[in-house]
């Protein structure tokens, strides 16, 4: 095989996400179809957007029939964070030709925090593993939201309160956001302003106005949020 | 949402989430970010993360019993969880599991 050294590496460096991305892919096709949504979209947004937290939340804009302005500035502060991924790769990227508008697409957190942490051999040919890297852990992803929508339309189970998962996950990347940054202040932000959004604006209107309000608070509170 | 109103907002969230990520290849190099934008990077994924913690659970009509305290203890137990084993995937799943048995056998 052509590429069988980097195709080895790749894989081998990807094991650790294998298990991440297969199980919360699973829940993601599972939760997709217990609102009665047809499993191959489960396949279609994992091919297309790859995106975790961003495919889990895409369910609630589908059920809350969000308007798609909102969908668009939603999207865009969710993955905020991944706009920076980007800064620390552009050395790394620049000699990758034709493989890079695929590279830069499958920049998730993960694949990211892999990409950055882990020595490069001087041996391989670093486009290609990095391309099979990125392919592998895009493959995860796909494989587990697939099965997870197919296993989860053909064997019907009490799946009542199965959404708690996202709300899991977002606990989750708090902490692992506090233990970074160490200050409480952007999630006092972020829990005033959704917490007034909860009580003032209808729900289908809650998250853009949470986002815009916390965006207001963390420039008026600037000092605050800086220094503490 | 209709099957088509789905798709175009598939398109949408592709679009914008690779736009979010091609989007430092387009337009900075590392020294001269506008220090604003440094700003939101470092403190916004925290804002937003709160966010979406409050907007999962908006539905909950927290002026009826139980008052969302079965959202409170699930949010709790996956916090308690997370903190002690440090173990995304443990938390998540127990947090999920407990929250469905919470809600459906009380």
């Amino acid at each position: 095989m052509k590429y069988e050294k980097e195709i080895k590496q790749a894989f081998k460096v990807s094991i650790p996400v294998m298990m991440g991305y297969g199980v919360l892919g699973f829940a993601f096709g599972l939760l997709l179809v217990s609102f009665e949504y047809p499993w191959y979209l489960a396949p279609i947004m994992s091919l297309f957007i790859y995106a975790g937290a961003l495919q889990f939340v895409a369910i609630n804009f589908f059920n809350a029939k969000a308007g798609y302005v909102d969908i668009a500035i939603a999207t865009w502060f969710i993955n905020i964070r991944q706009s920076f991924y980007g800064l620390s790769l552009l050395k790394r990227f620049k000699k990758t030709g034709k493989l890079k508008p695929y590279l830069i697409f499958g920049l998730t957190d993960e694949t990211y925090a892999l990409l950055t942490t882990i020595k490069d051999d001087e041996q391989l040919k670093k486009r290609w593993y990095y391309f099979f890297l990125t392919a592998f852990n895009q493959s995860y992803w796909f494989t587990g939201a697939t099965l997870g929508a197919i296993v989860g339309s053909n064997i019907k189970f009490n799946t009542a309160g199965l959404e708690f998962s996202l709300t899991a996950l977002f606990v989750v990347l708090c902490i692992e956001q506090y233990k970074n940054l160490k200050n409480a202040v952007p999630f006092i932000i972020g829990g005033v302003a959704s917490f007034l959004a909860l009580c003032f604006v209808p729900s289908d209107k809650m998250l853009i106005t949470s986002i815009i309000g916390s965006l207001i608070l963390m420039f008026t509170f600037k000092r605050r949020v800086e220094n503490e | 949402m209709s099957s088509y109103e789905i798709y175009i907002a598939i398109v949408i969230m592709a679009v914008v989430n690779y736009f979010t990520r091609v989007f430092p290849f387009l337009f900075f190099r590392k020294n001269d970010l506008p220090p604003y934008v440094v700003f939101i990077e470092r403190f916004f994924p925290a804002v937003i993360m709160t966010i979406l913690i409050v907007y999962s659970v908006k539905d909950v009509d927290f002026s009826l019993a139980p008052y969302g305290l079965k959202e409170a203890g699930g949010i709790v137990f996956t916090a308690v969880l997370h903190l002690t084993l440090k173990n995304y995937l443990i938390s998540i799943f127990s947090g999920t599991i407990f929250y469905m048995a919470l809600v459906q056998y009380l």
